[in-house]
């Protein structure tokens, strides 16, 4: 049998190459570029909204800002000028800090416990209703710290006040602990576990002194987020803190203020000077929670396990 | 002799036989707090399940649900007045679902651009500057919403539409109030977009390399690996990512309180304005009799069963999706 081996094969009607570029070629390349630029649009309009929103706090807010704001109660009537949010700060600041108090050391130990079962049915429940508990809206919680703490009929009967409101943000701010410290305890190499163990050292000690310090960097980071977003949450608080127009350091007993509680009432109310210091709170709510997330950023990005 | 030099402390780890009891103790603190959370869970749900007891036993869960009238009593003791829902159910659902129609196509074109068009240097700002949405407080969106989107932004593109050929349709039709549901829906779209990307990044993350590099060698395009590759490969995580973007609208409280409009009434209209029910209970719960209380723990307990629904189905697919949640289940 010969073959033919002296006339050049026929072409084939695809291009033989990639590297060939037709009609089609070009079209697909065309469409993938004006794609790109579609799929850029759409950043666009999760950016556009950010930069517009910060302008606009930025803008209305600043002249707000100044020593008055933070150490001046609200004068009594919207229509006044002047004043701040001191009592506000003070209520926030509280209410956050016991909320931190009562969730952080709860929330790293029930990540412990998860991160020392990974693989518990007891963990696997848990941690999956710790989940879902992320996603239970606020006002809820705010309801049902209500019915459990602050009312008289059935509940504890705690009345409105820093406590209430502190533990309807710890319940707000307990399953963000949770769920970023497991991550991190489970970021710890297990040889730091074992070589613990082999020296001799009980789980506790293990637990306590060589696995928390060596996440500690990370642990502090989802403290600082959960923190961050127990700050800007109000909602809850109206039906535990209730609000106040003047400086409460009671613990119970007197209802609490808080600056989300302040905007609320005043950008409600048809007032220039009320409306002004409700943008000079947005400003400091979004300049504590932007620091606070930078702040947990630096810690998270300085630390490598 | 004494008797110490007999029988010597025993050195090191061993000394002191309480030790031994240390772990079972610090197991126990740890199994304790771990429950916490369960425990924590349950008692919300029995207690406002109980005091808001009355209010279904009148309606019945079905008249609560689809009843349309909401007229509150008084009374300190029993239930006097008539508690229908619905208008406040058919707003928050409607809002969400605006909001998930909005957000879901932009979180997939973002988190698109963020993984695969984006120089690498770009991704981690970017991603920052997303997640900077989610941690703008709610009341914040309340503030620049009303002052600001909703004059500037959002009316005069909801008159656009309804001067437009679309006014013809009934849903899109005139007059368009400043407060409504599309005031409504578009805060939310802007506030679910950053978790919906998340997940969609993370998911879009944990495509197989070797499946991208197979497609790219066979010649497609950038565009085909994506819209052929990536997205079809994780399409139940962007579902589930969606869920839980759909369970975080339902439950947006202090942003849709001040633009939903707070009217009692519905209608099948995006320019109306309406109400929902989160926003029902923060507006009314200051002013509240304690029989309204009840009603509006009603509202609140319908509100975190349909969360509830909504965020365990959204989990289970997440997690189906991903075998376990990356940063995404912080957002």
């Amino acid at each position: 049998m010969t073959v033919d081996t002296q006339t050049p094969p026929t072409r084939p009607s695809e291009p033989r190459s990639l590297r060939e570029v037709t009609a089609r070629s070009r079209r697909r390349e065309n469409l993938s570029r004006l794609m790109a630029l579609v799929l850029f649009v759409a950043l666009l309009a999760a950016i556009v909204p950010l930069v517009s929103l910060l302008a606009a706090v930025i803008y209305n807010g600043a002249p707000a800002i100044g020593w008055d704001f933070f150490t001046q109660i609200e004068p009594l009537s919207y229509r006044e000028r002047g004043g701040g949010y001191a009592h506000g700060i003070v209520g926030t600041l509280y209410m956050t800090g016991v909320a931190a108090l009562l969730s952080v050391p709860l929330g790293i130990a029930a990540a412990i416990y998860l991160s020392e079962n990974p693989r518990g049915r007891y963990a696997h429940v848990v941690r999956f209703f710790t989940d879902v508990m992320t996603g239970v809206p606020s006002v809820f919680v705010g309801l049902a710290v209500y019915a459990l703490l602050v009312s008289g009929s059935g509940g504890l009967g705690l009345g409105f006040g820093t406590l209430a409101g502190a533990c309807a943000l710890a319940i707000i701010m307990l399953p963000i602990v949770v769920r970023s410290s497991e991550e991190m305890l489970r970021l710890v190499p297990p040889d730091l576990r074992a070589a613990s163990a082999g020296l001799g050292a009980r789980q506790w000690q293990t637990a306590l002194r060589v696995t928390l310090p060596a996440a500690a960097p990370g642990l502090t980071t989802g403290a600082i987020l959960a923190v961050a977003r127990g700050a800007g949450e109000t909602a809850p608080l109206i039906m535990t803190a209730l609000g106040a127009r003047q400086i409460i350091t009671s613990f119970t007993g007197a209802p609490q203020a808080d600056v989300g509680l302040l905007m609320l009432d005043g950008f409600r109310q048809p007032f220039a000077p009320g409306i002004e210091r409700a943008w000079g709170g947005g400003f400091a709510l979004i300049a504590i929670v932007l620091v606070l997330s930078i702040v947990a950023r630096t810690i998270a990005r300085r630390s490598q396990i | 002799m004494s008797t110490s030099t007999l029988t010597p402390e025993p050195p090191g780890l061993l000394r002191g036989g309480g030790g031994r009891r240390a772990d079972p103790i610090f197991r126990g603190v740890l199994i304790l707090a771990a429950s916490s959370v369960l425990l924590i869970l349950a008692a919300m749900i029995f207690r406002t399940t109980w005091e808001a007891w009355p209010v279904f036993a009148k309606e019945g869960l079905i008249g609560f649900v689809t009843g349309e009238q909401w007229s509150v009593g008084t009374s300190r003791s029993e239930v006097t007045g008539t508690y229908g829902a619905w208008p406040f159910i058919y707003g928050t659902f409607k809002i969400s679902l605006l909001a998930i129609v909005m957000a879901v196509p932009l979180s997939i074109g973002i988190a698109l651009f963020t993984n695969e068009v984006a120089p690498t240097w770009l991704r981690r700002p970017l991603g920052y500057t997303v997640d900077t949405l989610a941690m703008v407080p709610s009341i914040v969106y309340a503030l620049v919403g009303m002052y600001f989107f909703r004059i500037y932004v959002w009316a005069p593109v909801g008159r656009l539409i309804a001067d437009g050929p679309l006014g013809a349709i009934p849903f899109f039709s005139g007059p368009v109030l400043l407060s409504s549901y599309w005031s409504a829906a578009n805060i939310l779209a802007i506030m679910i977009l950053p978790i919906i990307t998340a997940i969609c990044r993370d998911v879009f993350a944990q495509v197989p390399k070797d499946d991208t590099a197979a497609a790219y060698a066979m010649g497609a395009t950038r565009w085909e690996v994506m819209s052929k590759v990536i997205v079809p490969g994780s399409f139940s995580g962007i579902v589930g990512g969606t869920m839980l973007g759909l369970g975080r609208a339902l439950g947006e409280t202090l942003a849709v309180a001040v633009l939903i409009g707070s009217s009692q009434r519905w209608a099948p209209r995006l320019f109306f304005g309406g109400d929902a029910m989160p926003a029902v209970i923060a507006n009314t719960f200051a002013d509240a009799h304690p029989e309204a209380i009840w009603a509006l723990l009603a509202i609140g307990v319908t509100l975190f069963a349909f969360t509830m629904i909504v965020n365990v189905a959204a989990r289970l697919i997440v997690a189906r999706a991903s075998g376990r949640m990356g940063g995404g289940a912080i957002v």
